[in-house]
């Protein structure tokens, strides 16, 4: 098992390694090849041409390719100065360089976004795993009745809406029309109770695309699996009906749910773009969005990187679990 | 009678009080078992109208191909087919299960599931895709035993479940007990299987083509295990196969079913010596034999199973039936009786005693 996890970290840290060199490469080459100078971004487009000189030098970018991405990789893990002359400005550990507009240390920037994005994602998985496998289990077990098509439906309308649609509709509804709830985020250690007040809606308008998805998944698992052999046998052995369901059938029905809710737990905490931008929430996904139309490189990398490596963190631990759950995992 | 009276009482008053007086007094008997399914193409008879006795100690064997209704009856023993999510589908039973003097088909859900894993226990075909992969086989055992007794420890429970493993053969089994099914071989997992389904001593086991996923060198052993096994516990056991050669030398008594129903019925030695049924001497010229010429080929009953929903006319095998010219045209269209051939020996054709002694031992037997 350890030597499992040592392997399975080494790898995560080359995937991590081969993601940020082709992120890099696309950041940093196309300007290049499209023609517009990433030393003009910075400076702006009044400058003179010894001030963007000036600034070429200092953020490295008359370098190679490979030295500069040598360098942008020393700066992760050590921090690197970025030197004019005399004026040097030390970017310390990890580095991810400044924003083109702000200014601004990319690394701060990405720590300051981050709990929104984590308060968004993880009230929302939390509603959408009870609620998606709760109603899937529920289809699954009284299939064909009225309760199973009514979820069904529900659940193709969950897929089929747009967040923007629903969030908007929630947001018409009950902030502005209704003035039920409010929509400003606090954070959590400042006050929990308005911190959830003010999520309850983007939690629930989130939640509500992904329980569906996960209901249906939950359904056709949970029926597959109770048409298994070893189902007959628990039932043949005597057992109750809930124990049956309860523990044989639950058990295999987990692992799709787990592999699907890695991916999709990853995906949301690299930022979940269409809801913060309907609830003005400024996670990592409306800084993502913010920095694309502005084109502001160094950001939109941070926040490939941070997103690529939740993802592969997130799948690192369903796999982890994995071998928890599935004994031929851990074995084999 | 309220559940809870029912629980209270169950130990002493059931056996006594609770005994009807039509209760027949053999240990299981089946009668005018129906199992039928009703589907959006019609109704799937796939059992119509069965019924057989059978004893503690002894064995029956039930043979049919594909489809002719043998698992689906063994399935209906253990009223497997009420139970489930897919209630609104669920088969429609009729007819008689009367267990040790107790009617099942009529009993309710919760009896019959407190007799299943105990009293009648079933040995299934795959035993790969008849365990949990993700439970130890040690746990699927232990929890199997617990169900039936609630108050044995975990501790009781574990040396009970070594002790059968070690029972039916497993090496080392106090180590494998721990072990998951996909670590054990093919036959290993089905001795497992056979010691999940012994671990409340079953006076019935049932055991559903026990040997068809296993390997030919495996198959021998774990049919002499079954012997063996009920000659020490004295349960009554039924042996569901499609292959003669199975059931040969294991059972006492021999039940071929064709589209739903019995169509031949006796002891072991007169089915294999005597066999009255045209069916009964395809399955036994199908039977592929290391005493023949190589030569010879085999003789396949020719043709393909009858459609459950739509049974032919007269007698269920006349279209696959070289014989049927000579019934005058009854066996197209009446549905003929099981009648009594020979002693305890039962056979559904309308082929004239003549006729069917000459073809046997004529046509058929020299072949074999």
């Amino acid at each position: 098992m350890l030597v499992y996890l040592i392997r399975r970290l080494v790898n995560v840290a080359v995937l991590l390694l081969v993601v940020s060199a082709i992120t890099f490469g696309i950041f940093f080459m196309v300007p290049k090849l499209t023609g517009s100078d990433p030393a003009l971004l910075y400076v702006g487009k009044i400058a003179d041409k010894a001030a963007v000189e000036g600034i070429r030098h200092k953020m490295g970018l008359d370098k190679s390719i490979a030295e500069q991405y040598f360098l942008f990789l020393k700066g992760l893990f050590v921090g690197r100065d970025y030197s004019q002359g005399t004026d040097v400005t030390h970017c310390s550990a990890p580095c991810f360089g400044y924003s083109f507009k702000t200014e601004q240390e990319v690394w701060p920037l990405l720590l300051d976004r981050l709990p929104v994005t984590l308060s968004l994602a993880s009230g929302a998985s939390v509603i959408w795993l009870v609620v998606g496998t709760g109603t899937g289990i529920v289809s699954a077990l009284r299939r064909r009745s009225v309760l199973d098509r009514a979820t069904m439906v529900t659940a193709l309308a969950g897929v089929s809406l747009p967040i923007y649609f629903t969030g908007l509709l929630a947001l018409s509804i009950f902030v502005n029309t209704l003035g039920w709830l409010p929509n400003n985020y606090v954070n959590f250690t400042d006050d929990p109770v308005e911190w959830a007040r003010n999520l309850i809606l983007p939690w629930i308008t989130l939640a509500f695309l992904y329980a569906a998805t996960y209901a249906r998944l939950t359904r056709a698992t949970l029926l597959e699996v109770l048409g298994e052999d070893y189902i007959r046998t628990a039932r043949a052995k005597g057992l109750k009906e809930n124990k049956v369901i309860g523990k044989h059938a639950l058990r295999s029905t987990m692992t799709p749910i787990l592999t699907v809710f890695g991916l999709d737990i990853g995906a949301l905490i690299g930022g979940a773009v269409l809801t913060e931008k309907t609830f003005d929430l400024r996670g990592l996904g409306y800084e993502a969005v913010q920095a694309i139309s502005q084109s502001d490189l160094p950001v939109i990398l941070g926040v490939t990187l941070f997103a690529a490596f939740f993802v592969i963190m997130a799948n690192l631990v369903v796999d982890l679990l994995y071998a928890v759950v599935d004994p031929r995992v851990r074995l084999g | 009678m309220s559940k809870l009276t029912k629980t209270s009482a169950a130990a002493d008053m059931e056996p006594t009080e609770e005994r009807p007086t039509d209760a027949p007094s053999e240990f299981l008997s089946v009668r005018d078992l129906k199992v039928h399914f009703p589907t959006d193409d019609g109704v799937v008879k796939s059992v119509d109208g069965l019924s057989f006795t059978l004893e503690k100690g002894k064995t029956l064997g039930i043979v049919g191909e594909s489809g002719s209704g043998k698992s689906v009856t063994s399935l209906s023993i253990l009223g497997l087919h009420r139970v489930g999510s897919n209630r609104s589908r669920n088969a429609r039973i009729s007819g008689e299960v009367w267990l040790d003097g107790e009617e099942l088909i009529s009993a309710d859900a919760a009896r019959v599931r407190d007799l299943r894993g105990q009293k009648m226990a079933m040995i299934f075909q795959d035993p790969l895709t008849a365990m949990h992969p993700f439970f130890s086989v040690g746990q699927q055992i232990i929890e199997a035993y617990r169900v039936h007794h609630p108050s044995a420890s975990k501790k009781e429970a574990r040396k009970r479940t070594i002790e059968m493993l070690d029972r039916v053969g497993i090496p080392q089994p106090d180590r494998r007990v721990d072990d998951y099914p996909h670590q054990f071989s093919g036959g290993m997992r089905q001795r497992a299987m056979i010691a999940m389904a012994l671990v409340n001593d079953p006076s019935l086991l049932i055991a559903d083509e026990p040997t068809t996923a296993l390997d030919v060198t495996v198959q021998a052993q774990i049919l002499d295990l079954i012997r063996d096994l009920q000659k020490e516990f004295g349960s009554a056991v039924i042996i569901i196969t499609h292959d003669l050669g199975v059931v040969a030398e294991l059972a006492d008594d021999i039940l071929v079913m064709y589209g739903g129903r019995c169509i031949e019925r006796g002891p072991s030695e007169t089915i294999f010596e005597q066999p009255q049924h045209p069916y009964t001497w395809g399955l036994l010229g199908s039977m592929p034999r290391l005493d023949r010429e190589r030569t010879d080929r085999l003789n396949p009953v020719k043709g393909s199973p009858p459609s459950l929903i739509n049974l032919p006319s007269g007698c269920a095998f006349h279209p696959r039936c070289p014989y049927t010219d000579l019934t005058e045209g009854a066996s197209q269209t009446v549905v003929p009786e099981l009648r009594e051939v020979g002693s305890r020996h039962l056979a559904a054709c309308h082929l004239g005693k003549a006729d069917r002694e000459r073809i046997w031992t004529e046509e058929i037997a020299p072949k074999l």
